[in-house]
C-alpha cells in the first residue's frame, strides 16, 4: 500500500495533449487532473471522447505529446519503454471491457497473471496471505467467485463471473492505481449491482485508488467524485464522432 | 523472459488442434529432407563397401561406370565378355597378385546368379577389408553346389541341402529354366549388407555345365546332357563377364591397366573401383542435388505455412496482447511471445521428424534391403544432418520474427485498446 501522505496524488495530469500520428487534431487536452492514494472516481463519457486513450495515458502504454502524466510523482515520459512496462506491472491493474481473460488459463492462473511480471506483486501478494495462491484464492473468495470454478478454464465462465476474475487479477498485489474501462457493459443490471458492490469492497480492502469509467451515468452513485471527460478534455468529440 | 516462455508455450497449446497440423506439415519437411540424406549416404556407403581390397575391375570395353555397376552391382548387362584365355594372361601378369573371374546372365528367383572362383570366397573384400564369412556350411567344391548370399536363403527360406533350379537369363520365361541341372545349397554366407547378400553363387563349372547343351540362349534342339554325364564334357569356361583384379603392390595400379588396355589379344579395360565411382557419383550428384533442392523448397512451404498460422491468428489474439500488455508485458516481449511460439512449434516439428527418419529406418530396413539391396543404416544424425536439421531450425525461427513483429507492431499501436 502507499504511504505516501493523501495530499501528494497519486496520479496527476498537468496540460495534456495527445494526437495520433498522422492526425491533424489533439484527441486529448487536459489541463489538470489528480488522484488520491485510495480514492474513487468515476469518469463518464460518450463513446469516442478519448477514454480508451486516456486510460492508456495513464497506465503508460501511450504517452503524452505534451504535459506530464505522473504516477507516484513519476513522468512516464521520463522513463524508458521498458521502465514504463515494469512501473505499469508493479503499480497499475487494469480492468477491460470485456474479454477481459487469457481463455487458454485457469481462473487462478489468469489472476496470478501480473505476478509473473512483477516481483513488487508478488511479493506483496505473499505478505498479505502467506502465498501468491493464498492471495489470488482469498480476493476470488472476496468477489463470491465459488472455489468450484477456480480451476477451470476462463472461457468456461459466465461474462459476469470473468469480470469478477479479471477484478482480482487487477488488485492482486494491492497495485496502488487501478483502472476499470467500462467492465459493467457487457452485464444485465443485476449483474451490474452485484457487480460494482463487489469491485468497490476489494478494492476499499486493497487501497488502491480506481479510476472508473463508462458512459452509463447510473453507475455514478456508486461514487462520491465524479467526473465528466467531454468537460475535462477540452480537445472535444471529434466531429467524425460526433457525427 | 521464463514467463513469456510459460505463456508461449500455453497459449500454443490451447491452439494445438491447427498448430499441430503445422508441426506435421515441419516434421514431414524435416522427414523428407533428413530422410532423402540419410538414403543419399547410405547408397554411396553400400556402393563404396561393396568392394574394397579389388585394385582394377577389368572387362570388355564399355563405359567405366557400367563396368563397375554390372560387375559388382550386377545393374545392367555386359556388352561383350571376356575370353577365358584373356583371364589366364592376366592371371600370369607378374603385377598381379589374385583375379576372381565372373560370369553373369542367370539368375534364381529374381536373384542374380554369380559364377565365380574358389578365389571368390578367399580374396573377395566388403566394408572395411571384410571377408566373407559363412553362416551354415562351405564354399562350393561340386559342380552343382550353391552358396547363397544372406538375404537370398532368408527370403527364400532355403536351408543346406535345398534343391534349386536356375533360370537363363532374368527367369521371366519358365521355358528358360536350367530344370534339368538343379544346384544343391552347400553354403550360406553370413550378411554383408552388400550385393553379395542378393547373389546365388556357383562354380564357374557350373555356369558352363547348365550352358553345355545350350547354343546362343536356347537349348539345342535334340541334345540333351544330364546332368550326371557332364562330367564327360570339358568344362573350362570359355568366357567371363569381368575380372576384380588384386595387385601386389598398389604403385603397379596404372601400369597394369596401361597393360590391359594394350592387350592384343581382345579389346579391354580396367578400371578402378574409386575413380569409377567418383564418377557415377557426378552423374548421381544431379539427381542427389535435385532431390535436396525440392526438400528444401517443401521445408520453405512448411515455413510459410507456419508463418501464414501465425499471423491468421493474430489479429484474433490482438486483445491477448493488450491483456498482456496491460499486466505489464512489454512490446519486446510481446515478440518474444509470438517468436517464441513459431521457434517452439518448429522445435517439435524437426525433432519430430528427426525421430520419425530413424523409426522409418528401423522399420524399413528389412524391407529396403530386400527390394532394393540398400542396407540402411541405424545411427545417430551425421554431421551434415544436424547441419540440415539446424537449418530448418534457423528458418523456422527466423520465419517466427515475420508474426512476432506484426505483433509487437500491432501492440505499439494499439496499446490497451486494440481495434478489432
Amino acid at each position: 500500500m502507499d504511504t505516501r501522505s493523501p495530499d501528494i496524488p497519486l496520479l496527476s495530469l498537468r496540460d495534456v495533449t495527445f494526437r495520433w500520428p498522422r492526425e491533424q487534431h489533439d484527441l486529448i487536452d487536459i489541463v489538470e487532473f489528480e488522484l488520491h492514494p485510495g480514492e474513487a472516481v468515476f469518469v463518464r463519457g460518450p463513446s469516442g471522447c478519448g477514454k480508451s486513450t486516456l486510460l492508456s495515458l495513464l497506465a503508460g502504454v501511450l504517452t503524452a505529446r505534451s504535459g506530464q502524466v505522473r504516477l507516484l510523482g513519476q513522468d512516464w515520459r521520463d522513463l524508458s519503454t521498458a521502465q514504463r512496462d515494469r512501473r505499469r506491472a508493479d503499480h497499475v491493474g487494469y480492468i477491460f471491457q470485456q474479454f477481459n481473460l487469457l481463455p487458454f488459463l485457469s481462473v487462478i492462473d489468469n489472476v496470478l497473471l501480473p505476478i509473473r511480471f512483477s516481483a513488487q506483486r508478488a511479493a506483496k501478494a505473499r505478505e498479505a496471505s502467506g502465498a501468491a495462491r493464498a492471495s489470488a484464492e482469498h480476493l476470488l473468495e472476496q468477489l463470491g467467485l465459488d472455489a468450484r470454478l477456480w480451476k477451470r478454464r476462463a472461457f468456461e465462465l459466465s461474462v459476469g463471473q470473468q469480470q469478477r476474475v479479471a477484478t482480482a487479477r487487477a488488485l492482486i498485489g494491492s497495485p496502488e492505481f487501478v483502472i476499470a474501462d467500462e467492465p459493467t457493459s457487457a452485464l444485465d443490471e443485476a449483474l451490474r449491482a452485484s457487480f460494482m458492490r463487489l469491485l468497490l469492497q476489494a478494492r476499499a480492502a486493497a487501497g488502491s485508488a480506481l479510476v472508473f469509467v463508462s458512459h452509463d451515468a447510473r453507475l455514478a452513485e456508486h461514487f462520491e467524485r465524479h467526473v465528466d471527460l467531454p468537460t475535462l478534455n477540452r480537445a472535444g468529440i471529434p466531429q467524425a464522432v460526433a457525427a | 523472459m521464463k514467463a513469456m516462455l510459460a505463456l508461449a508455450g500455453q497459449s500454443a497449446w490451447n491452439r494445438r488442434f491447427v498448430l499441430v497440423l503445422v508441426v506435421l506439415s515441419i516434421a514431414l519437411s524435416t522427414f523428407l529432407l533428413v530422410g532423402i540424406e540419410r538414403i543419399r549416404v547410405d547408397v554411396r556407403d553400400n556402393f563404396a563397401t561393396s568392394v574394397s581390397g579389388t585394385d582394377l575391375i577389368v572387362g570388355a570395353r564399355t563405359g567405366a561406370v557400367q563396368l563397375m555397376l554390372y560387375a559388382v552391382f550386377h545393374i545392367g548387362n555386359a556388352s561383350n565378355n571376356i575370353r577365358w584365355r584373356s583371364v589366364q594372361a592376366l592371371a600370369q601378369n607378374r603385377a598381379v597378385a589374385w583375379t576372381i573371374p565372373i560370369s553373369l546372365g542367370d539368375s534364381h528367383r529374381g536373384f542374380p546368379v554369380v559364377a565365380t572362383s574358389q578365389a571368390y570366397f578367399e580374396r573377395f573384400r566388403y566394408g572395411d577389408q571384410t571377408a566373407l564369412a559363412f553362416a551354415q556350411g562351405r564354399p562350393f567344391e561340386k559342380v552343382f553346389d550353391a552358396v547363397l548370399g544372406a538375404e537370398v536363403a532368408r527370403r527364400l527360406g532355403y536351408k543346406l541341402g535345398d534343391r534349386i533350379v536356375l533360370s537363363h537369363g532374368d527367369g521371366v520365361l519358365s521355358t528358360n529354366d536350367h530344370a534339368d541341372k538343379p544346384f544343391t545349397v552347400v553354403g550360406v554366407l553370413q550378411p554383408t549388407g552388400t550385393p553379395v547378400d542378393r547373389s546365388v553363387h556357383i562354380d564357374l563349372e557350373g555356369m558352363e555345365a547348365i550352358h553345355i547343351d545350350w547354343v546362343a540362349g536356347a537349348p539345342l534342339p535334340g541334345l540333351t546332357v544330364p546332368a550326371d554325364q557332364v562330367g564327360n564334357y570339358d568344362l573350362t569356361p570359355k568366357n567371363v563377364t569381368a575380372v576384380l583384379v588384386g595387385l601386389k603392390s598398389r604403385a603397379a595400379v596404372f601400369s597394369v591397366q596401361r597393360w590391359i588396355s594394350e592387350y592384343d589379344g581382345e579389346p579391354l579395360m580396367a578400371v578402378l573401383p574409386g575413380v569409377a565411382l567418383d564418377e557415377l557419383w557426378d552423374v548421381v550428384g544431379i539427381g542427389e542435388r535435385g532431390l535436396l533442392a525440392v526438400s528444401a523448397l517443401v521445408s520453405l512451404v512448411s515455413v510459410a505455412g507456419l508463418v501464414a498460422v501465425i499471423m491468421t491468428g493474430l489479429n484474433e489474439r490482438r486483445r491477448e496482447l493488450a491483456i498482456l500488455r496491460a499486466v505489464g508485458a512489454g512490446p519486446r516481449q510481446v515478440l518474444l511471445l509470438l517468436a517464441a511460439e513459431g521457434v517452439l512449434l518448429t522445435i517439435c516439428g524437426v525433432v519430430l521428424g528427426a525421430l520419425a527418419s530413424i523409426v522409418a529406418t528401423a522399420l524399413l530396413a528389412g524391407w529396403v534391403q530386400t527390394h532394393f539391396g540398400i542396407a540402411l543404416h541405424l545411427r545417430p544424425p551425421s554431421t551434415d544432418e544436424w547441419l540440415l536439421l539446424a537449418g530448418v531450425l534457423a528458418g523456422g525461427s527466423l520465419a517466427s520474427l515475420v508474426p512476432g513483429y506484426r505483433a509487437y507492431r500491432l501492440s505499439l499501436a494499439d496499446g490497451l485498446s486494440p481495434r478489432i
